[in-house]
């Protein structure tokens, strides 16, 4: 058993025209029970920059809290928000510093940069960055996402039209992982607003 | 740190709420060198005298001017070797902030984690306070900007300003001279009209320091020729 596959996850993030969107499964399972059908993944770090972590459940937490903290301390003193290829330098710095006992986790960071670019970027748990100008994904389904989003993806997507794809993407692609499922919320990310939409799949 | 007859902290407040410590610090700077900083539109323009103990000095190995990150970069009034450990901590300073952000530090908090530095050594046991003011230049997203920061670790943004030996003087031309829509290059002028003014001598190329950034936002200091030439244009 691999520690990665302990609680189970999927996540996906898709980059459209001048949006972005993120989504994860909702299951939280310890191996092949399930415990609770409302368990995001993906963490809000600011209105134009999100954070999905895949893997082990309590190191998702507890990483989200930490850039949390960090990114308050960082809005106090540079008074502005933390651009999303800023921040992705900082999630890879914080992994790296647990190079040899790391979190047993993989972050997905999409965002939008103040110009209104998109920002896409995957990590392994102890930070090796790939940004991606489609789509990247993560998790213990992430060889059937990676099938689907491949097919799927098209460049220059609107806001609508994301979303279809990012949420087909997703319940097709955890449909064949008995550890990721139960549903999913999706964020779709545009310059003015966020829209978060829960969706209901396969609930097995 | 407790064994020792000078741990105490050396900066203790007199009776009358000052810290006496630190105004000998100040008296340290006023002695030093004069130098100025002017903020343009368009640019931030550092210049100080380099006043060497003797002609034997070789001029062209002394830098009071120093690039901090690529776009920021400082000069000081006072204790030369002083300065040397400020712009270590600062360079250090902007390489960490580099190696979490993938982002060049902005001025504001490079100023603000140089002045802490220099705070502490007002607050600490067995040290004493530096006996420099640094006067902080840089460019970045929220545009030209200059600081000065004292001994006692307190920094203000300044439109232009002095430290040093003639700062009052220098201080009161610039008051007259300086103008919100001045550009980079009037600015290199008026920076070396004001050293002139309390200059015994002549200036030339290679005995004043001047240092510029544009919105290239590149840091850099100007060769002597090019110092010569700005000077040629000022007479």
């Amino acid at each position: 058993m691999s520690i990665f596959e302990y609680n189970g996850s999927a996540i996906v993030a898709m980059a459209g025209k001048e949006c972005v969107a993120i989504a994860s499964d909702l299951r939280f399972g310890v191996q092949l029970a399930t415990l609770a059908t409302d368990h995001k993944k993906v963490y809000k770090i600011h209105d134009q920059l999100f954070i999905g972590l895949a893997g082990l459940g309590t190191d998702s937490e507890t990483l989200s809290q930490r850039f949390t903290f960090k990114h308050n301390l960082y809005k106090l003193r540079e008074e502005r928000d933390i651009k999303p290829s800023a921040f992705a330098q900082l999630v890879s710095a914080t992994l790296y510093e647990r190079r040899f006992g790391p979190y047993f986790c993989q972050p997905v960071i999409a965002g939008l940069e103040p110009d209104g670019t998109p920002y896409l970027c995957g990590m392994d748990s102890i930070g090796a960055q790939e940004p991606a100008k489609d789509f990247m994904v993560a998790g213990t389904a992430t060889d059937s996402l990676l099938g689907i989003c491949e097919s799927l993806w098209r460049p220059d997507l609107g806001p609508e039209e994301l979303f279809e794809t990012v949420s087909q993407a997703l319940l097709s692609g955890q449909d064949r992982d008995c550890l990721a499922g139960w549903g999913a919320v999706v964020y779709v990310i545009t310059k003015d607003k966020v829209i978060a939409r829960t969706l209901r799949g396969r609930m097995d | 740190m407790g064994e020792s007859a000078y741990s105490f902290s050396l900066t203790t407040f007199s009776p009358s709420g000052k810290l006496v410590q630190i105004e000998y610090a100040l008296t340290a700077v006023n002695a030093g060198a004069t130098s100025l900083g002017i903020r343009a539109t368009n640019g931030v323009v550092l210049a100080t005298e380099k006043k060497l103990p003797s002609i034997l000095v070789d001029e062209t190995t002394v830098q009071k001017m120093s690039m901090v990150t690529p776009n920021v970069g400082m000069t000081y009034s006072g204790m030369g070797p002083d300065s040397r450990v400020l712009v270590r901590k600062a360079r250090k300073s902007g390489q960490v902030y580099f190696r979490q952000y993938h982002e060049q530090i902005p001025v504001a908090q490079l100023c603000r984690e140089t002045a802490a530095v220099m705070q502490e050594f007002t607050q600490s046991g067995g040290v004493r306070p530096f006996g420099v003011s640094l006067l902080m230049a840089g460019f970045d997203d929220n545009g030209p900007q200059l600081y000065q920061i004292d001994p006692s670790g307190s920094y203000f943004a300044w439109k232009a300003s002095a430290i040093g030996k003639n700062m009052v003087n220098a201080k009161t031309f610039l008051e007259k001279r300086y103008s919100e829509d001045m550009e980079l290059e009037d600015a290199i002028h008026t920076a070396l009209l004001t050293l002139k003014e309390g200059f015994e001598g002549e200036l030339s190329g290679e005995n004043i320091e001047v240092a510029v950034i544009g919105d290239d936002r590149k840091f850099r200091v100007l060769t002597p020729a090019e110092v010569q030439d700005y000077l040629q244009e000022v007479e």
